[in-house]
């Protein structure tokens, strides 16, 4: 059995029926990644050891425990986490060097919700260092690669584990999303990705980027298995202040039900020059499938968009160069001069937009923009229920393309930052392939609507089952 | 100090509350009475990566209730916000802080030499201690995280305080206030309150503040500040007098030689990039929250100390010796009315706590049972004042040197006697009852 496709839907099944036990799986992914994560370099860290003694242990509750699936929601699934995820007693580097032997004497408030929900950590994915980045290669280490097409980036900044989940290392991957980097690789490994609502999921224990900005989120196969693990994630957490005492809806239980009716916004600003015209038309077919499916298609405006990456580029340097101002060089390994380039022309921006008689016409000013963008995105949800956007305006990008230019870099994110901006939840979906590359479609609701963007996301997932098509390590 | 200058002087003054955990983490706040360095510390004192802070309610509550208690407004709409400076004892590269919208704002503290005005309080955390020491002959510095992130009040002055003593009388005063809301220890010798005063003179008959200060910092006891600013005062003093002006600048008190000294110069004057922490939501005083820390704040101190003059008349020198925190006060006055109710004198009970002659803990105890031991240290013994003569007789024989010393006028020699016959009729017996006889027998023989 080609255990490396299956979703964890599938692999829950198979458990329980005994098919295959949680070691044969877990030591399937060690071998897989022995194989190929020497051309992908999705991993920065490997926990196989730990990894094989819970399967061992799992295999034991199986047999003895008739309920323990209900009890552990993620039993036996294979995860891989992003670097950002502080995991107790296992390194934890954010693809920087700077901490590059760091090994935390405690877990985030979501690695232990995973830990606790069954799942296994397969180990630490690679990154672009401390979250700056589109595309992967700002880590610090080797730039992880497209399973799709080894010569083009997988998309940052969780670039790991979006290739590792597209190549079978794992059934999920952990990220963190402050202002694409979710989204932008589940759209170039064709992956579903969430980037939950601001204050849905515990930032606590994963290393801060920006702190008003970061989403803790997570990349799958399917719509069912995402919507699996946020049920595990989401809540309240009294370690973090910005979490919320709202209901967690059952997002798996809703799935399958029509979206008829359903309105559907398109931006217009949204769909301009630079938009690459096959990722264009991939999105336009994909809008046909939703209106096949019951949906009605409008175009809205969010006026404001040509100032979101100018705020955003402004506010989340500012709250950069703040949260890594703790890596002084006297408590970590790395002194401040080995910061990557990315990490010190933010701590530089940031630092400038701060500064007294700067504040003002930077950083407050910003800051007004982003209640625009907040409120653009509003008004825009008085009129339709959802908002559909490409991922990114060009196909995934050739290793090194775009390393000299980081202006073009941050332009690959221009379709997903507002949604950071706003604070709102952001999906993306695969919407099939140009040129044997994936495209990704983005879904936006308001905030908290999580449930409806997976009700629409399933259906068209059901209709065209891209998730089916597997990497094959072009141009390898 | 001659007229021709004008001392103007602001306070800063930092105490370190005593809530139960620390500001931003469950963390015990208790870095005084730490058994060994760095044990009551989490990811979140330490600043470790990914950790946040969460508010200490109880602290936020306490400022309120200082700031109301100086007579402060308060902002219905505050947040906390991050000041940025490297350190080696600050752990995450910035410290939390309040910047352009503290707690509190606008208040004052009534001195013998006028009001001062308050501009505002505000609550922040402290950070971790450095120690200096030699380790296997080596010198290093260690840094000790458990005050890190320990609750921080800071208290701000408007320039009104106008010589070092009316600094002296504020300092003791705010003191006074915060023991008495019982929201802080402020001692001083280990840090737990700090004060710093920024001192300038400015020409008599001019209108506008001098465009410079000297912050005076980290003294740690009320004649220090005011030595120090007497001394800082004889300095400017001179500089202005030569027509130059004072550097702006930081500067230390060394008690030893009784100087002030340059800490840091202007030049190195830090931009702290103040913005709001993206980690701490704004705090919102809704009107039962902040109806329900203004039924906390006690009775002001002045007017307990003016009623228990009226209906007591125990004066307010002697009340400052009785307590320091409201709920002493409020113990006290209970026992002072049952007293007042049983006819029993308050000031005689007062004098004998004050000069320690009867121990009693207000908390511990119950009013009644207060009032028995004051009952029990003045009771008197019954003896008839013919058994009494006896012994007193055989007293005056056995001393003829005091007797003598007695009637040439040494009037301390009556003591003496009075301690003899209670001794010797192992009995307490009421003072002037005694003096009474005594002199009428010496006078009879």
């Amino acid at each position: 059995m080609d255990l490396l496709g299956l979703t964890i839907k599938d692999v829950l099944e198979k458990l329980k029926t005994g098919v295959f036990s949680c070691r044969e799986l877990t030591e399937k992914c060690f071998v897989n990644i022995k194989k190929n994560d020497k051309k992908i370099n999705a991993f920065l860290t490997l926990n196989e050891e730990q990894a094989l003694k819970k399967a061992n242990e799992y295999d034991e509750l199986i047999k003895n425990d008739k309920e323990i699936f209900d009890k552990k929601p993620l039993l036996g699934i294979p995860i891989a986490l992003k670097d950002l995820y502080t995991t107790k007693n296992l390194r934890t580097t954010a693809g920087s060097k700077i901490i590059g032997d760091y090994y935390p004497p405690f877990d985030a408030t979501v690695t232990k919700k995973l830990i606790n929900a069954g799942a296994i950590i397969i180990g630490k994915t690679n990154q672009d260092a401390w979250g700056h980045g589109s595309s992967g290669e700002n880590t610090d280490y080797e730039p992880t690669r497209n399973p799709y097409d080894l010569s083009r980036v997988p998309g940052g900044s969780s670039s790991g584990s979006g290739a590792a989940v597209a190549y079978g290392a794992a059934l999920v991957g952990t990220g963190t999303d402050t202002g694409s980097s979710i989204r932008l690789p589940a759209g170039f490994c064709n992956l579903i990705g969430l980037k939950p609502t601001y204050g849905r999921v515990s930032r606590y224990g994963i290393i801060a980027m920006a702190s008003s900005f970061d989403t803790i989120g997570h990349m799958t196969k399917t719509v069912y298995d995402n919507a699996k693990v946020l049920e595990v994630t989401a809540g309240l957490d009294p370690y973090d202040s910005t979490t919320v005492p709202i209901k967690i809806d059952q997002y798996t239980k809703i799935l399958g039900q029509n979206i008829k009716g359903l309105k559907i916004g398109l931006p217009k600003e949204y769909f301009v020059k630079g938009l690459d015209n096959k990722v264009n038309n991939s999105i336009k077919d994909s809008l046909k499938i939703l209106e096949k499916l019951g949906a009605t298609v409008k175009e809205v405006s969010l006026p404001h968009t040509y100032y979101a990456m100018a705020a955003y580029y402004i506010l989340v340097p500012s709250e950069v160069s703040s949260n890594l101002s703790r890596y002084d060089g006297i408590r970590y390994g790395g002194a401040r001069e080995i910061f990557g380039a990315e990490a010190k022309r933010r701590i530089m921006l940031g630092s400038y937009t701060l500064s007294s008689g700067y504040y003002d016409a930077y950083y407050l000013k910003a800051a007004k923009v982003r209640t625009l963008i907040k409120q653009d995105f509003e008004k825009a949800f008085k009129e339709v229920d959802v908002l559909v956007t490409p991922i990114s305006p060009t196909l995934p990008f050739k290793i090194g393309e775009k390393t000299d230019d980081p202006l073009q870099m941050y332009l690959s994110d221009i379709c997903l930052c507002p949604v950071n901006l706003a604070g709102i939840p952001g999906l993306s979906v695969p919407s099939g392939f140009v040129d044997g590359l994936p495209v990704g479609m983005q879904i936006i609701g308001p905030q908290f609507s999580e449930e409806l963007l997976y009700k629409v996301a399933y259906l068209f997932e059901q209709e065209t089952q891209y998730y089916k098509i597997r990497p094959q390590f072009k141009n390898g | 100090m001659d007229k021709k200058y004008q001392t103007i002087i602001g306070m800063e003054t930092h105490a370190e509350l005593k809530t139960l955990s620390k500001m931003f983490c469950g963390c015990k706040n208790d870095p005084f009475h730490a058994e060994k360095p760095n044990i009551y510390t989490c990811p979140v004192c330490l600043g470790l990566p990914g950790a946040l802070p969460v508010a200490n309610k109880k602290a936020i509550e306490w400022t309120v209730k200082l700031g109301l208690a100086l007579g402060c407004k308060i902002n219905s709409f505050s947040k906390f916000d991050r000041k940025h400076y490297f350190y080696p004892d600050l752990p995450k590269g910035y410290q939390i802080s309040q910047y352009d919208l503290p707690f509190c704002y606008d208040g004052k503290v009534e001195t013998s030499f006028g009001p001062v005005g308050i501009t505002r309080v505000h609550l922040e955390e402290d950070t971790g201690k450095l120690i200096h020491q030699k380790v296997n002959g080596r010198n290093v510095s260690l840094i000790d995280f458990n005050r890190s992130s320990v609750p921080l009040v800071e208290v701000v002055t408007e320039p009104e305080i106008y010589s070092s003593a009316q600094a002296k009388e504020y300092a003791k005063k705010l003191r006074q206030i915060i023991r008495y809301l019982d929201i802080s220890d402020c001692d001083m010798e280990k840090g737990g309150m700090r004060l710093e005063a920024n001192i300038s003179l400015m020409k008599e008959g001019e209108t506008k503040l001098p465009k410079y200060k000297v912050e005076l910092k980290n003294i740690n006891s009320f004649r220090f500040l005011e030595k120090g600013i007497e001394y800082e005062i004889e300095r400017q003093k001179e500089i202005l007098e030569k027509g130059l002006t004072p550097d702006q600048e930081t500067r230390g008190y060394n008690a030893e030689k009784n100087i002030t000294y340059t800490q840091r110069s202007k030049e190195e004057a830090a931009d702290y990039r103040y913005f709001p922490d993206p980690d701490l939501p704004p705090i919102r005083f809704n009107n039962s929250w902040l109806n329900e820390i203004k039924s906390s704040v006690p009775e002001p101190l002045e007017t307990v100390f003016i009623r228990w003059e009226k209906d007591f008349k125990i004066n307010k020198q002697l009340s400052e010796l009785l307590f320091e925190t409201a709920d002493e006060a409020k113990k006290l006055e209970e026992v002072f009315s049952n007293l007042s109710k049983s006819k029993l004198p308050v000031d005689k009970f007062v004098n004998l706590v004050v000069h320690k002659k009867i121990t009693i803990d207000l908390f511990k105890q119950s009013v009644e049972e207060i009032i028995s031991i004051y009952k029990k240290s003045v009771a008197v013994d019954d003896i008839s004042d013919e058994e009494l003569k006896k012994i007193i007789d055989k007293i005056i024989r056995a001393n003829p040197q005091a007797v003598r010393d007695l009637k040439a006028g040494k009037t301390q020699s009556i003591n003496f006697l009075v301690g003899q016959v209670m001794r010797e009729a192992k009995k307490k017996i009421e003072f002037q009852r005694l003096k009474g006889l005594i002199i009428s027998m010496l006078k009879m023989s």
